[in-house]
């Protein structure tokens, strides 16, 4: 077996499991690494300009591809900036990898330069991490970490290894296979369970199915609609879960939440019979807990036991991957229709109708989201930031592809589109990528302009500017009796930034621009930013109060409809 | 053996739940079980940690405070750690459960014997003496332990150091994740001119 210096065996290591990009920065102790990382052509390095960018981008790229993203940092700072990234990955349950340099040995816990505990901060925020003491110890290290990254529910590593162990030379052991034996994910699925399912589901009048992220990590779109199919169930996503069910099935209801479809909410509000199946019932979701449809069976399909009866009551609990436990319940369902209940939920949808657009001479940012839509043939890769151009994202653009929209739900980390649209770009060159920004959210992480100008990425930016923290100023109107504090923003000529960079801008100022310019960005070749600007004092709607069950959900008011 | 202890003198309340964790000895366990707990909000009553019976395995036994969250959730995330190996909650079992004390009284030749005494009563041993003070050692549940201290305060308490709970079921059952090599067991016994256990019946014996 081979020597190798500590670096060789990471890189190497890393490219035994199949990575072919690292998302990264230098420091003073990833310097070995960078020394050897000209000596591995097969792995691509991207610079980043700040730690975060290089997380948010392992991130999208792991959320286009499916495959395990990884970034690198070095310590101290370098490692710290990392954590937002980290634990965005974390809240989304995403396969991130994130290596980062240390002190040397002789110095670690001596507060020598540049050195922080990152695998104390980041211990409640990994799904486990590593400190590397010994430089033989790097294969097994790194074959584990991406074990328990992408297997069970994905979730990030992180690797810290210390300066000198990088250095240090020893003989390259690969592991044949990983046996790690506090951590075998169940994936099958308990087939008693699923029987017990099954009659629930035969015998529900009213059922619905909330597909949520994990179906799209299952790969499990197929076997969801056929599930469907067969019992006649209407289905409907959490936020992370769009794009796992086709939202042009005729069985699909939207999504549901605090700024999901009225009908959607009201659909999981009045069904008997709920199957969560790869979602966690998170507070934005379900509303407030205890009023959330008193009276409804759970059936509960995730591949985290943790999950099951965290939140809420669990009839039956199956412990399994969708992928698995989804085509078993199809075979012991009995097929069915429930005409009287979709009339419902039918009538519900026409007399709420969430989507739609109302005619205005302004320029909506529902409408610019629908225009990339429609120019894009409802094809593109979205990315977003937080805030309300995320959810118009969401509500006005219809997806169908697995894996189309890209956003941080469960920490909600603005500055999250830049970046991960870059890292989705990368993953897959071929397909039409947009970043959907926040004017505010954008200014979070605008350094990674330049990541787009060093590699040339074709990443269309559609910047939503309506000149305020939007989702701050809708708040402060409507709870905290129009005090707007703080929520008007300055910006910088956007236009005049990307010049800056040396990327291309169109500014968009009316209606009639939007498509033109739509259309223009998607013939250019290039990275292209739009600025949009968009109606200043628009609202999100529908919405589910903070603290308020889903049938408590409200439209937009009249006087906002009049605008 | 290390300890976080218990508060004292306070009864036990029904909500309390004894759980076994079998944890990877390696840097770090204790930090990530302790931080899931104070960030999930579980209320921890004690906490032991030693080596078990299988090398590189540790043991640790928790007691929970019930009403901070659900028991079932406690043990879902515990598992959640790759360190944590197995996780049992004895509540529910037929168990055994001491804890230790070290209780350092004052005393003089005057009033020794009482002491001794009441050390006697608890079954507790002497395990160092001088002039103007003395340590007893004793083994016990919470009340055990309670009623000691309790008894040995009118003397005047010095110091007491005690350990958290430690806990084992009743009988044949295990919580372990290592079940004894049947054939080193066997091997132990053909030596012995022994029959296995569990062969019965046991009539060479």
């Amino acid at each position: 077996m081979a020597r190798m210096t500590g670096a060789q065996m990471v890189l190497e290591s890393l490219q035994r499991e199949g990575t072919d990009t690292i998302f990264g920065y230098p420091g003073g102790v990833v310097l070995p690494l960078y020394d050897t990382l000209p000596q591995f052509p097969g792995i691509r390095h991207i610079l980043c300009r700040h730690e975060q960018g290089a997380a948010h981008m392992a991130d999208g790229y792991a959320r286009a591809s499916g495959r395990m993203g990884v970034c690198l940092g070095t310590s101290g700072p370098g490692a710290t900036n990392l954590v937002t990234g980290i634990c965005t990955s974390w809240m989304d349950s995403t396969p991130v990898f994130a290596l980062t340099g240390n002190v040397a040995r002789t110095l670690l816990g001596k507060d020598g330069f540049q050195e922080a505990d990152i695998t104390g901060i980041t211990q409640p925020i990994t799904k486990h991490n590593y400190l590397v003491m010994n430089a033989r110890e790097i294969p097994l290290t790194v074959r584990e970490a991406a074990h328990i990254c992408r297997t069970g529910r994905p979730g990030p590593v992180l690797v810290d290894i210390p300066k000198d162990v990088f250095q240090e030379e020893a003989t390259f052991d690969w592991p044949d296979h990983v046996s790690l034996r506090g951590y075998k994910p169940n994936t099958e699925g308990h087939a008693g369970m699923i029987r017990r399912a099954a009659e629930l589901i035969d015998q529900a009048k009213r059922p619905i199915i909330i597909s949520g992220h994990g179906v799209i990590w299952a790969d499990a779109q197929q076997e969801l609609v056929a599930l469907a199919e067969k019992a006649g169930i209407p289905v409907i996503t959490t936020f992370l879960g769009i794009s796992g069910f086709p939202e042009s099935h005729p069985l699909s209801y939207g999504w549901l939440g605090m700024h999901g479809m009225f009908y959607a909410n009201m659909a999981a509000d009045k069904a008997d019979l709920v199957i969560g199946v790869g979602m966690r019932f998170d507070d934005r979701a379900m509303g407030r807990f205890k009023d959330f449809n008193p009276g409804v069976k759970i059936v509960h399909i995730d591949i985290d036991p943790a999950e099951i009866g965290k939140n809420f009551v669990t009839a039956v609990p199956i412990v399994g991957d969708a992928k698995n436990v989804l085509p078993r319940l199809m075979d012991a369902v009995k097929p069915q229709v429930h005409p009287e209940w979709i009339r419902w939920i039918d009538s519900e949808r026409e007399a709420h109708p969430s989507r739609s657009i109302r005619e205005s001479r302004r320029m909506l940012p529902q409408y610019v989201v629908r225009s990339i839509y429609e120019e894009t043939n409802g094809n593109a890769t979205i990315v977003t930031g937080v805030g309300q151009h995320q959810m118009w994202a969401g509500q006005h653009y219809f997806y169908n592809r697995p894996r189309q929209l890209i956003t941080s739900g469960g920490l909600g980390t603005m500055g999250f589109e830049l970046p991960a649209a870059i890292g989705a770009q990368v993953a897959c060159p071929e397909q039409e990528t947009w970043a959907i920004c926040g004017d505010g959210s954008f200014q979070m992480t605008l350094q990674e302009l330049a990541v787009l100008v060093d590699e040339q990425l074709p990443v269309k930016m559609a910047i939503f500017n309506n000149g305020y923290l939007g989702m701050i100023r809708q708040w402060q109107q409507l709870f905290y009796d129009k005090n707007f504090s703080s929520c008007g923003i300055t910006q910088p000529d956007f236009c005049k930034l990307a010049d800056a960079y040396g990327i291309r801008a169109i500014r968009v100022e009316t209606k009639a621009e939007v498509p033109l310019a739509i259309r223009e960005a998607r013939a250019y070749k290039g990275p292209i930013l739009l600025d949009f600007q968009i109606d200043q004092e628009e609202n999100v709607w529908p919405m589910v109060p903070a603290g308020a069950s889903l049938a408590e959900t409200i439209e937009a008011p009249a006087e906002e409809l009049a605008r | 053996m290390s300890t976080v202890t218990t508060n004292g003198s306070r009864p036990k309340p029904a909500t309390h739940h004894t759980v076994v964790a079998i944890v990877e000895d390696k840097p770090g366990v204790l930090m990530r079980v302790s931080s899931l707990f104070r960030r999930r909000g579980f209320n921890i009553e004690s906490l032991t940690v030693g080596h078990s019976e299988a090398e590189g395995l540790s043991r640790l036994t928790l007691v929970i405070d019930g009403e901070s969250a659900p028991v079932e959730q406690v043990e879902k995330q515990l598992y959640k750690l790759i360190d944590v190996i197995k996780v049992s909650d004895l509540s529910h079992e037929d168990m055994i459960a001491r804890e230790m004390a070290l209780v350092k009284v004052r005393c003089n030749n005057i009033n020794r014997h009482e002491l001794l005494d009441i050390a006697n009563v608890f079954r507790a041993d002497v395990v160092d003496i001088a002039t103007n003070s003395i340590i007893l050692q004793v083994v016990g549940d919470e009340d055990k332990v309670d009623g000691l201290i309790k008894m040995c305060e009118p003397y005047g308490i010095r110091e007491v150091s005690r350990t958290g709970r430690v806990a084992m079921v009743r009988g044949t059952k295990t919580t372990t994740v290592h079940d004894p090599e049947p054939e080193k067991i066997a091997r132990l016994h053909a030596a012995q001119g022994r029959r296995v256990e569990g062969e019965l019946p046991f009539s060479s014996d």
